[in-house]
């Protein structure tokens, strides 16, 4: 095959993008204290929060857009955008599902998200954010008999305000960088998870995020902590309406583990990409971070990024607990002219610390992929391990592969190992497949997801069919 | 019985220059045909120019499989129809493992013929069966496709896809090239245990060797992109005494 008809193969077609007609109440574009008070008493929130986000709002203000990452991009305008959007409704919010708009049920319906009765079926626990606000989550009770807090951030700030004050910014501080910064004081909902002592969560929780108004931003905070000895998975899900101009995502996700704890934090990224021509599409400037606080604890996140413009995103792990685990795999995609410039850090501070890092970057189109990890040794970290694999795939002549491993180690008796391939889907490798009867399109679909495989096997297994069926989907019509 | 391959004068170019320039042959069902020749006469362009390959540019003449215009079809659609190349030079498909592939193969060409899909438990009956024509370990299924297999492996494995795709015309291009002579032996056997009535193989091949194990029923000499002289086995054993100075002497006196 040519490369002409690779690339017409890895074209595609957004399915994510059709906007909803509901009205809203937002915020004039702008960004000064007062929009912060404001977006604070909308919410209602205690004074210690309000104080919290005039700090990170203070602190921004000192500081600049990060320039390091492989991304270009036009200087984002922060006065041009609506910090707070929310579907009107008639009270402060619904009690339940029979009270959300009918509108908005058809949307997540649309996007194939259960929130009635297919969620009961599914066994999976939905919280659902459109645009700046949380607008339903299903099956409450059923994790409140077993003691397990799932809800919106603002339901959690209303119901939970110690463990919120207890435990918000400790792992992403307000300071951090310059989009934590901003989320911290400006963000507007997203999704609070508690489990407490011993508790294995009886379901997948799973929260699915959606950008719907036109020139706002979406900066939701995703706060999980896990008691000792307890378990949960959490799953997120992000699509948002076709548009001409970028919109900004700005998220701040913090995991805390205490002692034999364990978190699993998978996300499905498909923010609107833009179209072929590089217009539009999602800034997707997030910081997730994981903090292994006790002995023995566990984090691992999975990422299946196949979306947004522009992926900006460190998914880390802080090993304070001796013996703790840090995990990241990641499949990260970039067609047409989408840039992604992600990785993790994993720092070791425990003794007999581990992690691994499977990272599998796929380049089609004009796409820039890039990996960029740290895996950072303290002195205290004795016995710490790391592997590291990193493995990129190209599609086509135009599109790109870079990686950028630093590893700092300041304890002679860690171990630490790095791998790396780049390959190509080879004119050979297709006609090859389809001598044996499949289409171009299947081909490079198989190919794809078993470079792919080791990473999509550590997905809940509902999850992995819809990220297969989502990297054949953004590869259509890639190959050529 | 009619013709199961009929090329006419066919002619074509690689990196525009013209490799092909005529072939005439006729290929009924039941038949093997081996194709023979020195480095560069066209072998090799022939067997990919039927099976499709990009780059392999016919510029005159006709091709005709089973009553249909081959050149029209795209490479998937002749191999669904019954068209199976066996590579030369099998390719490395890292990530997808052997069974997977092989899968996916045999239902589209199920699907193609209106029958249903084979499930992972009836396919691995029907692979388990097949393996043993070529003498495969079943650790090959979960392997990725010919990642780190030997070249007598690779071919073996080519038998085997053709041997499960039940083609109705096999070609296969320089299969024997790299192989010793117990892996040829094993190859050879895969083929003649699919040789039958309503099967047609064409052979291309550089050395006599491999006709000793698969008797072809016709040989052709192809020279500089044409046929120059077909006969029957005799004339392959009279290539090994002569080699091909001879041939390509006669033509040139011709």
């Amino acid at each position: 095959m040519s490369k002409q008809s690779i690339d017409a193969l890895v074209k595609r077609e957004y399915t994510a993008g059709f906007v909803t007609d509901i009205e809203s109440d937002s915020l004039p574009p702008g960004l000064n204290e007062d929009v912060v008070r404001a977006i604070s008493a909308k919410k209602q929130e205690p004074e210690f929060l309000l104080n919290w986000r005039l700090e990170a709002f203070r602190h921004w203000l000192t500081m600049s857009e990060p320039r390091w990452a492989h991304v270009h991009y036009p200087p984002v305008d922060f006065q041009a955008i609506s910090y707070y959007s929310a579907p009107k409704a008639k009270t402060d919010g619904p009690k339940s599902l029979d009270e959300v708009d009918p509108e908005l049920l058809k949307t997540y319906e649309k996007l194939g998200i259960p929130l009635h009765e297919r969620a009961r079926l599914a066994g999976v626990a939905v919280d659902a954010v459109f645009d700046s606000v949380s607008v339903a989550t299903t099956f409450k009770d059923k994790l409140a008999e077993k003691g397990v807090i799932f809800c919106s951030f603002s339901e959690a700030v209303r119901e939970h305000p110690e463990l919120i004050e207890q435990y918000l910014g400790t792992v992403v501080p307000t300071g951090d960088n310059f989009y934590a910064a901003l989320n911290s004081a400006v963000f507007s909902d997203g999704s609070f998870v508690y489990v407490p002592k011993g508790v294995r969560c009886p379901m997948e929780l799973s929260t699915y995020f959606r950008i719907n108004a036109a020139n706002t931003g979406q900066f939701e905070r995703t706060l999980i902590i896990a008691d000792e000895g307890s378990y949960v998975s959490y799953l997120e899900g992000c699509t948002a309406p076709q548009r001409d101009e970028n919109q900004l995502h700005a998220a701040v996700v913090e995991l805390v583990t205490l002692k034999d704890a364990q978190i699993k934090y998978s996300t499905v990224q498909n923010w609107y990409p833009g179209d072929e021509q590089g217009r539009g599409g999602i800034y997707n400037f997030v910081t997730k971070r994981g903090h292994c606080r006790g002995a023995n604890s566990k984090i691992s996140w999975t990422q299946v990024e196949t979306g947004s413009a522009i992926t900006w995103k460190y998914p880390s792990c802080v090993l304070e607990g001796d013996n703790s685990v840090g995990e990241f795999y990641s499949v990260a995609l970039a067609n047409n002219y989408q840039q992604a410039d992600t990785g993790t850090k994993m720092i070791h501070i425990g003794k007999n610390t581990r992690s691994t890092i499977i990272s599998k970057g796929i380049s089609a189109g004009h796409g820039q992929n890039a990996y960029r990890g740290l895996v950072k040794i303290l002195k205290s970290a004795a016995g710490a391990r790391n592997y590291t694999q990193c493995d990129s795939l190209l599609l086509g002549e135009q599109c790109g592969a870079h990686t950028f491993p630093y590893i700092e180690t300041k304890n002679p008796t860690a171990q630490v190992e790095h791998e790396a391939t780049t390959s190509k889907i080879s004119d050979d490798q297709l006609f090859y497949c389809r001598q044996r009867g499949l289409s171009a399109e299947d081909a490079v679909s198989m190919i794809v997801n078993g470079f792919c495989k080791e990473v999509i096997k550590e997905l809940p297994m509902e999850f992995a069919v819809e990220a297969q069926n989502l990297l054949g989907v953004s590869l259509e019509g890639s190959v050529g | 019985m009619s013709d199961m391959l009929s090329i006419k004068n066919l002619h074509a170019n690689v990196d525009g220059k013209p490799i092909l320039k005529g072939i005439n042959l006729e290929i009924k069902a039941g038949e093997v045909h081996a194709i023979m020749g020195p480095n560069g006469s066209g072998k090799s362009t022939l067997a990919n120019v039927l099976a499709g390959r990009e780059g392999y540019d016919v510029t005159d003449g006709t091709v005709t499989f089973q009553g249909k215009n081959l050149l029209e079809m795209e490479p998937e659609e002749r191999a669904r129809a019954g068209v199976f190349l066996a590579f030369q030079y099998p390719v490395e498909i890292p990530g997808v493992s052997n069974v997977y592939l092989l899968k996916a193969a045999v239902n589209a060409a199920r699907k193609h013929r209106g029958l249903p899909e084979l499930d992972a438990m009836d396919f691995l009956t029907l692979v388990r069966e097949k393996m043993q024509l070529v003498k495969m370990d079943e650790q090959f299924l979960y392997r990725a496709v010919n990642e780190g297999f030997s070249g007598g492996e690779k071919k073996r494995n080519e038998i085997l896809q053709m041997a499960l795709l039940e083609p109705a015309l096999g070609v296969l291009d320089e299969t024997d090239s790299g192989l010793d002579i117990d892996a040829l032996k094993i190859v050879s056997d895969g083929v003649n245990a699919l040789r039958g009535k309503d099967r047609a193989f064409v052979l291309v091949t550089h050395y006599q060797r491999l006709l000793n194990y698969v008797v072809p029923d016709y040989v052709h000499v192809l020279a500089n992109g044409q046929i120059v002289k077909s006969g029957d086995r005799g004339l392959a054993l009279e290539l090994e005494k002569k080699g091909y100075g001879w041939i390509e002497g006669a033509t040139a006196r011709a």
